[in-house]
Formats: C-alpha cells, sequence, structure tokens
C-alpha cells in the first residue's frame, strides 16, 4: 500500500448537514494503521460520540475537566479610526481653499500644493475611502432600501463637493479628488483628443453613472469601488487585475489629460452638469484676451474653447435644420434604446450571485459543467430546493429586463441631450474655459499673460507671448480666423 | 463676461433658480438619509459562521495583505478531541504536531493537553491570532465534527470597505453587513451556550459577558 491513507478526504466531500456519515469517517483501512494507542483514542473520540449523536445530529459533548475551566475566546473593539468629523472638516476645508485659490487668488501654485496634500491625505493616508464618487452608490443604495443605513460621513462626503460645483464650479476635482489628483500630477505630455472622440467618450461617464445607480440601488454591486483605478495605488496593495488595470489607466493619464474624470467617473458627470449653472468658475483672462492661444494649448482636458465667429446666414440655417432634426430624434433615441437595453437583461443580471448561482446550478443539473462550484455545493447542502432558486433567479432576470430598459432609456436620454446640446450654438468673445469640462485645475493662469501682467510679473503682454513661445505673435493674429472651426 | 443682454439676464435667473433648486435637493436628499435612518446603525462586515464553508477566499481576497478575517474557536461547543479533523491533515502520517501532518499551514491552530480520562486524552485548539490566515482550512475541518471553529472578520484590522472584496468572493454569500455598535456573529448553536456561561458563575473571567455583548444575535 503505497498510496497515502485516504481517509478524511472522503469524509470531509460530505458535510457535517450529514450526521450519518460521521461513523464511517475513517474507513477500516486507515485505523489499521495506526497504533492501538491511537486506535482506541479514534474509537473513544470519534466512534463512541459518533454513535451516540444518531440521526439527530447533536455534538460531541464538551468535557468537564477537573481543574480546567473552558474559556471563552474574545474578538477585538472596532479599531481606532480617525474621527469622522475630522474627515468632514477636512474635506470642506480643502473645498474652500481650492475655491478660494481657483477663484479669488488665482493661483497654480496653490492648487498644485493643494492637490498634493488632499492625494496624501485622502489618498494615500486614508487610503482612497470614503470617497465621494463611491458614496454615489450608498445613496442609491440608502434611497432604495430602506434597511441599508447610509452612514453620515457618507452624506457628508457626498452632498458637500454639489453644493460647492453649483457656486464655484469644479473646484472638487481640481484639488481636493484623490483620484482627480493622481492624474492632476500625471497629465504632463498630453495630446488633444479629437473634439467628436471627446464628446462621445465623455459620455461613457453618464451610462457608467446610471449603471452603478442600478447595480448599487438593487444591492447587486458597488462597481464604482470595485473599478476604482487608483485604490490598488493608495492601499499599495491589490490583485493582479487591479494593478494591470490601474497602471493602464494611469500610463493613459500621461498622454490623455484625466482620462478617468473625463470619461468614467460617475461622480464626475453629475458634477459636469451642475458646473454648467455653477455661480462663479475659473475665467481666463483676467482682461482683454490678446488671442495668444497659450491657454488652449495648455489646457490638458481639451476645456478651452476658442471665441466664436459670426456665423454665415447659410451655416445659421444649417445649424437651425440641425437643431430641429436633433430634437425630432431625441425621443425616438429614447425609446430605441430603451428597446434595446431590455436584451441587456441577461448580462446585467448576471452580477447578481443569485442569478449566477440558478445559472451555474442549472448547468450542472443539464451536465454541462465539468464540475461543480463552491458555491453550488454549498447550495446543495443547504436544503434550498432548485425550483426556489430558479424561480429568484428568474425573477431577479425580470427585475433586470425592466432595469436594463431604464439603463437603455437614461443612455438614450443622455445622447438626445447631448445632439441637442451640440445642435445649439454660443457666442464666445474671448477664449473660454467650457463651464462642464473645465476642472478648475489652473494651469491657464499660470500660462496667460494677461494674467502675468495683472499681477505685475511683466510690464506688457508682449513679453510673456515672445518669451513662452517664440513665433506666437503670428498665433496672435491667426488666432480668430483659425477658431471658426 | 458681457451678460448685460436680455439673454444674459434670462439665463442667470435660471441658472439661479436651478443653483437654489440644486441647494434645496441637496439639503432634503441629506435630511431624508440622515434623519430617516439616524446615525446609530452605521454598518461593518462581518461574517455569518453558519453560512461560510471554510473555501479559503477569506485567505485570498481580502484587500489588506494580511486578511482581516481570522479564526474563532468557540470552546463552548468544542469536543477536546484527541484526533481533532480541524487540526490534523486527514493525510497525516503520525499524530504529533509535526507540520505535515497540520491542517494548518501556518501553525497557527496551538494543540494543547488538558486531560486523560476514562482512557481518552483531551486537548485544547487555540488559535493563534497573528499566525492565523484566515484560510478557513480548520474551519472545514471542524465542520465535520462540532464546528466549534468559525472564521470572523476582526474589526481591529478591518478598514470596512464600502463594497468589500471577500464579500464579492464569497460563494455563499455569508458576508453580510453589521450595526458596528455589535459587529460580530456566533453560530446559532453558540449563542444559547455562550449566554448562558456569561450569566451563570462561570464567566470567572468576564470573557464571555465581553463576546456575548460585541455579537449580534439578531437572525
Amino acid at each position: 500500500m503505497h498510496d497515502p491513507p485516504r481517509a478524511l478526504p472522503v469524509a470531509s466531500e460530505r458535510r457535517a448537514s450529514s450526521p450519518g456519515s460521521r461513523g464511517s469517517a475513517f474507513p477500516p483501512h486507515t485505523v489499521r494503521r495506526v497504533p492501538p494507542f491511537v486506535r482506541a483514542c479514534v474509537i473513544g473520540v470519534l466512534f463512541i460520540p459518533a454513535g451516540a449523536l444518531g440521526a439527530r445530529g447533536e455534538l460531541i459533548p464538551t468535557p468537564k475537566f477537573s481543574d480546567h475551566a473552558i474559556p471563552t475566546s474574545t474578538v477585538p473593539d472596532v479599531g481606532s479610526e480617525v474621527p469622522m468629523v475630522l474627515d468632514v472638516a477636512i474635506l470642506l476645508g480643502a473645498l474652500g481653499l481650492a475655491s478660494y485659490f481657483t477663484l479669488v487668488i488665482r493661483s497654480r501654485k496653490h492648487l498644485l500644493a493643494l492637490t498634493v496634500a488632499s492625494l496624501v491625505w485622502f489618498g494615500f493616508y486614508r487610503e482612497g475611502c470614503v470617497c465621494p464618487i463611491g458614496a454615489t452608490q450608498n445613496v442609491a443604495l440608502g434611497i432604495f432600501d430602506s434597511t441599508y443605513v447610509v452612514p453620515i460621513a457618507t452624506i457628508a462626503f457626498f452632498l458637500p463637493p454639489l453644493v460647492f460645483t453649483l457656486f464655484f464650479g469644479r473646484t472638487f476635482c481640481a484639488a481636493v479628488c484623490p483620484l482627480g489628483a493622481v492624474q492632476e500630477l500625471v497629465a504632463i505630455r498630453t495630446a488633444t483628443v479629437p473634439r467628436w472622440l471627446d464628446h462621445s467618450l465623455g459620455l461613457i461617464a453618464y451610462v457608467y453613472l446610471g449603471a452603478s445607480v442600478i447595480f448599487a440601488a438593487t444591492g447587486t454591486a458597488f462597481v464604482i469601488c470595485r473599478f476604482d483605478p487608483f485604490i490598488a495605488f493608495f492601499r499599495r496593495a491589490g490583485n493582479t487585475n487591479m494593478l494591470i488595470y490601474s497602471a493602464s489607466v494611469l500610463l493613459i493619464a500621461f498622454v490623455i489629460g484625466r482620462p478617468y474624470c473625463r470619461y468614467l467617473c460617475p461622480y464626475g458627470a453629475i458634477l459636469r452638469v451642475l458646473s454648467t449653472f455653477s455661480r462663479w468658475r475659473l475665467s481666463i483672462p483676467p482682461g482683454a484676451c490678446v488671442n495668444c492661444r497659450l491657454c488652449e494649448n495648455v489646457c490638458p482636458y481639451g476645456a478651452i474653447h476658442p471665441p466664436t465667429v459670426t456665423p454665415s446666414a447659410q451655416s445659421r440655417a444649417r445649424g437651425r435644420q440641425q437643431l430641429a432634426v436633433s430634437v425630432v430624434a431625441a425621443p425616438l433615441v429614447i425609446v430605441g434604446f430603451t428597446w434595446m437595453a431590455t436584451v441587456l437583461a441577461a448580462p446585467l443580471s448576471q452580477w447578481h450571485p443569485e442569478v449566477r448561482l440558478a445559472e451555474q446550478v442549472r448547468i450542472e443539473e443539464s451536465g454541462l459543467a465539468e464540475k461543480s462550484t463552491d458555491a453550488s455545493d454549498a447550495f446543495r447542502n443547504s436544503g434550498r430546493s432548485k425550483e426556489d432558486l430558479y424561480a429568484s433567479g428568474i425573477a431577479w432576470r425580470e427585475k433586470y429586463r425592466t432595469l436594463g430598459g431604464w439603463l437603455g432609456a437614461w443612455t438614450g436620454f443622455v445622447i438626445a441631450v447631448k445632439l441637442v446640446h451640440l445642435s445649439i450654438r454660443r457666442k464666445r468673445d474671448d477664449y473660454q474655459a467650457e463651464r462642464s469640462g473645465c476642472v478648475s485645475c489652473g494651469r491657464c493662469y499660470w500660462y496667460c499673460p494677461v494674467e502675468k501682467v495683472r499681477l505685475g510679473l511683466i510690464q506688457d503682454v508682449s513679453e510673456a507671448i515672445d518669451g513662452a513661445k517664440p513665433g506666437a505673435s503670428s498665433a496672435v493674429a491667426r488666432a480668430p480666423e483659425d477658431a471658426a472651426v | 463676461m458681457t451678460d448685460t443682454q436680455p439673454t444674459g439676464d434670462r439665463r442667470r435667473f435660471l441658472a439661479d433658480g436651478i443653483r437654489v433648486a440644486g441647494v434645496v435637493a441637496a439639503g432634503s436628499l441629506g435630511g431624508f438619509l440622515a434623519g430617516r435612518r439616524g446615525y446609530a446603525a452605521e454598518s461593518r462586515w462581518q461574517i455569518d459562521p453558519d453560512e461560510c464553508i471554510g473555501c479559503g477566499n477569506c485567505a485570498t481576497y481580502c484587500v489588506l495583505d494580511e486578511s482581516a478575517v481570522k479564526c474563532v474557536q468557540c470552546f463552548d461547543m468544542c469536543g477536546y478531541c484527541d484526533i481533532c479533523t480541524g487540526y490534523f491533515d486527514p493525510r497525516y502520517k503520525k499524530l504529533d504536531t509535526a507540520a505535515e501532518n497540520q491542517l494548518c499551514p501556518t501553525d497557527a491552530l496551538i494543540r494543547t493537553f488538558v486531560e486523560g480520562k476514562a482512557g481518552q486524552n483531551f486537548y485544547e485548539y487555540t488559535i493563534h491570532v497573528e499566525a492565523c490566515i484566515g484560510c478557513g482550512k480548520c474551519v472545514k475541518g471542524c465542520a465535520l465534527m462540532n464546528g466549534s471553529l468559525y472564521l470572523q472578520v476582526m474589526h481591529d484590522r478591518c478598514v470596512n470597505c464600502n463594497e468589500c472584496a471577500i464579500a464579492v468572493a464569497c460563494p455563499t454569500q455569508a458576508f453580510v453587513r453589521l450595526p458596528s455598535a455589535r459587529p460580530y456573529k456566533l453560530k446559532r448553536a453558540a449563542v444559547a451556550l455562550i449566554r448562558r456561561k456569561s450569566e451563570s458563575g462561570e464567566d470567572d473571567t468576564g470573557d464571555a459577558r465581553r463576546l456575548i455583548e460585541r455579537v449580534n444575535t439578531d437572525a
């Protein structure tokens, strides 16, 4: 007999919930191999009590010792945490400072310092939790699930950036959000994303917002947290997939400014809308614009747009036609997407563990699966009927047919609004930061020659333009015509 | 910006209205979420030991390098077996404490002789918390017998992620959110035992009372 005694694996494949099998846990050949002393113990401890257990599944009694009290394990208290009040106070302070630096002293240097500070505190020290981005999900779950309690800290993180954005623009994105801060610091050599691509990719964030709210509200998953691209850096730990994903986003952030903020961040999507209505916001230049285009060139996020030219009558007519078409098309787009998205019921519902389990059990029952999973084994031992599981799985899938429809409607709505928005022309006299796209990083302050004159750093605009970019003076003359695009 | 035209005024009025509405909405959302539920019941992640199957995901999926999940021994459920199915590897060569005979990969389950009586030897099995990695091998083994060993999220280590990575990977949905005032669980079979012990005079050290005070006994 060269095989090792395979006694307990046989038993371990059975469950504690089948007490009748206990007596056969050690097949005879195993017992033959062990010394008589041990055999006595096996019989004593295992067999006799197991026999006494009978079919009722009672436990082996805990012995009474002559001079040894049976101890009790203790469990530790909740570890000391940074007080919630301190965290919220720091958030509010940082928001206030970011808004002050952006709007009052207009200083890129101060904003940069605050960005680093936020990255250190909210990112590396607090390890990216709580963050307002993820708090969106807690709020969604809190609204739809009355048994879930949203922590006060989470509410206090979710709301203030929204209110600040309504008044001061996206100053939260500028220097408070740790995810923004990471990308801000690596946005060194950024390429310009073509306008059409920028607009299209920007829609992903809204769809992501819709999907994450649906997943959170149904208690299915917190996808924003699961796919947080920088949490692995903040924790300096993570599994391989997370690290590859994080590294990819970070590498992309070197060549495309803030890819997560612009194309994925669901909270950023909310802030973009709110920022459109902000009372004050970053503005450039502080005086008469010299059309040097430095701000447009330096903005890594493509958020500074050139002045508009007066459109010709023909182009006006085309614009009106475009607007009419997009307004008429809007309901069709919404209905179309709603209809299309109901087919997403199956893939969307698979995010729900109940549906995954039901599908796995179904596959195993039909003999298509090579082996069972931990989950399906556990299900079979739970005593719950397959029919019950299937019914629950089907119910969830039907629920996701409706939810998929809602997600489709939301996607259609977002696309329709985008189309209408793109068809409306707005008059811009100067180079101006776009209301929604500008994250108030303040890079343009650093470069704007008019700003430099205001600060008294230079006497005249021409000094800065010649100094910063040889030949830029020709751009001054060229700019308004080019801007017609 | 020169917003002196009528359109500018109209736009500004609209924006003012939206801002006011936004602030009111934010305030009422905050009030709704905070007021209706209150501060008391913030939650922490915990394992329901009756649902846990000791699959081993706790050791590997936790975002911490060393998992926040550790094994706990409920001595009042333990049979003090000589041949402990949670301690010995089923393929043991000898019934001794050599590493190859143990289930525990980190030697975190400590076997101590207590007493021999009626021809049986009784051993106490305690957890060395610093060494335990929460792999659940002993839990799975012990489940064949009394099931006194069970896994718990240790809240001096857990960072309470918004979405617990182990909860996502848990095959039996054994992870639950518990109110943070009592963030631990016992097996259903153990609750009465520990409570009785805490209320009787046997609880010399006060450990049973301390445990029952930290345990959430709701279904």
